[in-house]
């Protein structure tokens, strides 16, 4: 039975193919000449190259963190470009979208062309590193919502983005963060104002498409007063033999009563079954809870890349604020995920609540790591955890490294965590009852995740769903 | 009943079956029509359980000789699943757990999944819980087992009784039980006698391997078949059972 389950673990990557669009590409390598013309290419302001330059000399003096759980050959940022852009042309309408384009989407099942089904989501749709088409403008403008470019909120909303870009991630945070702070291209703003509740779920396809190109984005959405939105976010990749680096930065922020969702579901090209190509995903992501009764959720399904280093945090700043933090991890083949959570609680009254599901099947690694810290001044803070962790096969493996740190004796702080492995037995029983593989790991799989399903809008959801069944296709005996 | 002009649902004729390198079935004949109800006892090791888990395919039991029949088809040419929806059925002697996955929702999958071949129309969750609440209230058991998990913190007998609860609902056309009623207090005992009685009808056949002869004095065997040496040594009727309960195995041993 277990060759049942090889070949549920050995799906080929559905998404592997390239669109042959002409690039407007930087030279390969990385100086302050190349930082110059990105910021050129992008007609930003001095305060914007700045920033960059002020993150690039930062990055100079930083190390690659030795200390996740996975490993891969040293990375050479000299071989990566650090910008690409599809030609720059003049769009009125979706209709003048490159057809080429437009065809990946659809093979990829992005629904720009079946907006009926997905009757309600704005899709910013992120190429490469420029935003090509964005939708559903109009409609959150009339209620005051900006959600563009990167690029064109540092043009049209200049004040907004100096305030806020690297308020939450710093430029020198770490290694990979301030790299994205030197070299990010574009990615997607939103800003919520004050008691506006955002109408629509808003949601963005990601896509790496050049080969070797770095993918650095940028995405920023803050919440006024009273403000609430859920943002959405997908990403694919075509299949490539050489890695791809991918550093993104995501920081959110949510002012006095404000409430932000954010959830991700991530496939992207996770190498081949004998761990050759994929991308490497080294992404930081914060919210800062700035106001009092404020709330950041963050939501993720994380099924792809070959390395895995993501740690979606709360800084829970005003008092009474919550942050939640729910992630479904699996890793196939020889994927390496060291995936977690921080929570920092700062404020009075301040709560947290952590839901992870590792799933971990063939050769691969699935770490959850994860920090709790009670500040000295954040009296009745409440921290609730839950790890826990499923095996497929018998030569996968899962870690769990929670690091508690706590200074206020009025804390509370709880962790469970457990393990389990979806043993022959198990199938066995399902198989006597006339339910086959496949079907049986889905009922299975979606049991273990259902706490963090949940969480999703619906329409992620059944593609979560769907997802983590065609990633384990073939995959348990 | 005895039914020697009925249908033959299984047919099995020198079976060996090999576990981890050792051979514990070592030339099994047996013959189940419709209708029947046929005991296989015997000491432990004797290959009781081994056989049964062969016939429902089991990945770790692997048949090295000899061929088996369902309704005329060569059963080891069919995988466990479609052995399951072709109408056999197996109690586990030790259910396994699958926590996070609900009784409820796996019991209505592998219902729909046997009404689908059957012809039937597949039942909704509402309408499922209707029925297998209806079945539950018949066997005299706990409604709270469907909203648990499959197995999930059960206790020896609240598996055992699961078990018949899905005898129940799926109505095999042939249930081998493996030693279902180890384990079992006598009102366990009296749920699962009750629930294997009400499936034996002119159309289904049940094999009750069993360590004892206590299940035999709720359902009366048209059969009692002793094992020993991955073989059937003897074939008789009730009143075998009782000697075994009366002198043991190793006579029966002995005369072979």
């Amino acid at each position: 039975m277990s060759s049942v389950l090889d070949k549920l673990v050995n799906q080929p990557y559905r998404h592997g193919f390239v669109t042959p669009i002409e690039a407007d590409k930087a030279p390969k390598g990385l100086n302050e000449g190349v930082i110059r013309l990105i910021s050129a290419k992008k007609r930003e302001p001095d305060w914007l190259l700045e920033f960059r330059l002020k993150s690039y000399r930062h990055w100079l003096t930083m190390a690659e963190p030795a200390w996740p759980n996975v490993k891969y050959p040293k990375i050479d940022f000299q071989d990566i470009i650090y910008y690409s852009a599809p030609k720059p042309k003049k769009l009125a309408s979706m209709d003048e979208v490159d057809p080429e384009l437009l065809r990946t989407f659809e093979k990829l099942g992005v629904p720009m062309n079946e907006r009926a089904k997905l009757a309600g989501v704005a899709v910013d749709v992120i190429f490469d590193s420029v935003s090509v088409a964005t939708t559903y403008k109009q409609k959150l403008a009339e209620v005051g919502i900006l959600f563009c470019s990167i690029s064109e909120a540092v043009r049209d909303h200049p004040d907004l983005v100096r305030k806020y870009l690297g308020s939450v991630v710093p430029t020198g945070d770490n290694y990979y963060a301030a790299l994205n702070s030197a070299v990010f291209t574009d990615g997607s703003f939103c800003f919520i104002p004050k008691g506006v509740k955002c109408p629509m779920e808003l949601s963005t396809y990601f896509r790496i498409n050049t080969e070797s190109s770095g993918q650095f984005e940028r995405t920023l959405i803050i919440a006024e007063e009273g403000a609430s939105v859920s943002y959405l976010e997908g990403c694919t990749a075509p299949k490539f033999d050489s890695n791809q680096l991918h550093a993104a930065v995501v920081e959110l922020v949510a002012l006095d009563d404000a409430e932000i969702k954010y959830s991700t579901v991530q496939n992207w090209f996770a190498g081949d079954e004998n761990g050759v190509g994929g991308v490497y995903n080294f992404v930081t992501k914060r919210g800062l809870c700035k106001g009092r009764n404020s709330k950041i959720s963050w939501t993720q399904v994380e099924t792809g890349s070959a390395i895995t280093w993501k740690y979606p945090s709360c800084v829970l700043l005003g008092d009474n604020s919550i942050g939640e933090f729910y992630s479904v991890a699996l890793t196939n083949h020889h994927q390496q995920a060291d995936t977690g959570t921080k929570m920092t609680h700062i404020g009075r009254n301040t709560r947290s609540r952590i839901i992870s599901k590792g799933i971990s099947a063939g050769q691969s690694n699935n770490s959850y790591r994860g920090l709790v810290k009670i500040g000295p001044r954040a009296e009745n803070a409440r921290n609730y955890s839950q790890c826990d962790s499923m095996l497929i096969g018998s030569k996968s493996g899962a870690n769990t490294f929670p690091y508690i740190q706590v200074q206020n004796a009025s804390a509370r702080v709880e962790h469970e965590a457990t393990t389990s492995r979806i043993g022959e037995e198990q199938m066995f029983y399902f198989a006597s009852r006339g339910i086959g593989t496949e079907e049986a790991v889905s009922m299975i799989i979606n049991g273990f995740c259902r706490d963090v399903f949940q969480q999703l809008p619906m329409e992620f959801a059944v593609e979560a769903t769907k997802l983590l069944g065609l990633k384990l296709e073939g995959s348990v005996g | 009943m005895k039914r020697p002009d009925a249908r033959v649902l299984l047919e099995v004729r020198g079976l060996r079956v090999r576990v981890g390198g050792a051979e514990i079935v070592k030339g099994l004949d047996l013959t189940v029509r419709a209708g029947e109800v046929h005991a296989v006892m015997g000491p432990n090791g004797s290959g009781k359980s081994t056989f049964a888990k062969a016939v429902v395919g089991h990945p770790l039991y692997e048949v090295t000789g000899g061929t088996v029949e369902y309704e005329g088809r060569n059963l080891l040419d069919m995988a466990p699943e479609e052995r399951a929806r072709a109408g056999l059925f197996l109690g586990f002697q030790y259910p396994v757990e699958i926590p996070g996955v609900s009784n409820s929702a796996f019991m209505r999958l592998a219902y729909n999944t046997v009404q689908a071949v059957r012809g039937r129309d597949e039942l909704d969750p509402l309408e499922f819980d209707d029925f297998a609440r209806g079945k539950m209230k018949l066997l005299g058991m706990d409604p709270g087992l469907l909203d648990r998990s499959v197995n999930d913190g059960f206790s020896g007998g609240e598996k055992k009784r699961n078990e018949i609860l899905q005898m129940a609902l799926f109505e095999p056309r042939l249930a081998i039980l493996d030693e279902t009623d180890s384990g079992l207090d006598i009102d366990a005992l009296r749920v699962v006698a009750n629930g294997v009685g009400r499936l034996v009808t002119p159309g289904n056949a049940v094999v009750l391997v069993t360590h004892y002869q206590r299940m035999l004095n709720y359902i009366e065997p048209d059969y009692v078949h002793v094992m020993g040496g991955g073989r059937i040594l003897k074939t008789g009727g009730k009143a075998l059972a009782e000697e075994l309960e009366a002198r043991g195995y190793d006579w029966v041993k002995a005369a072979a």
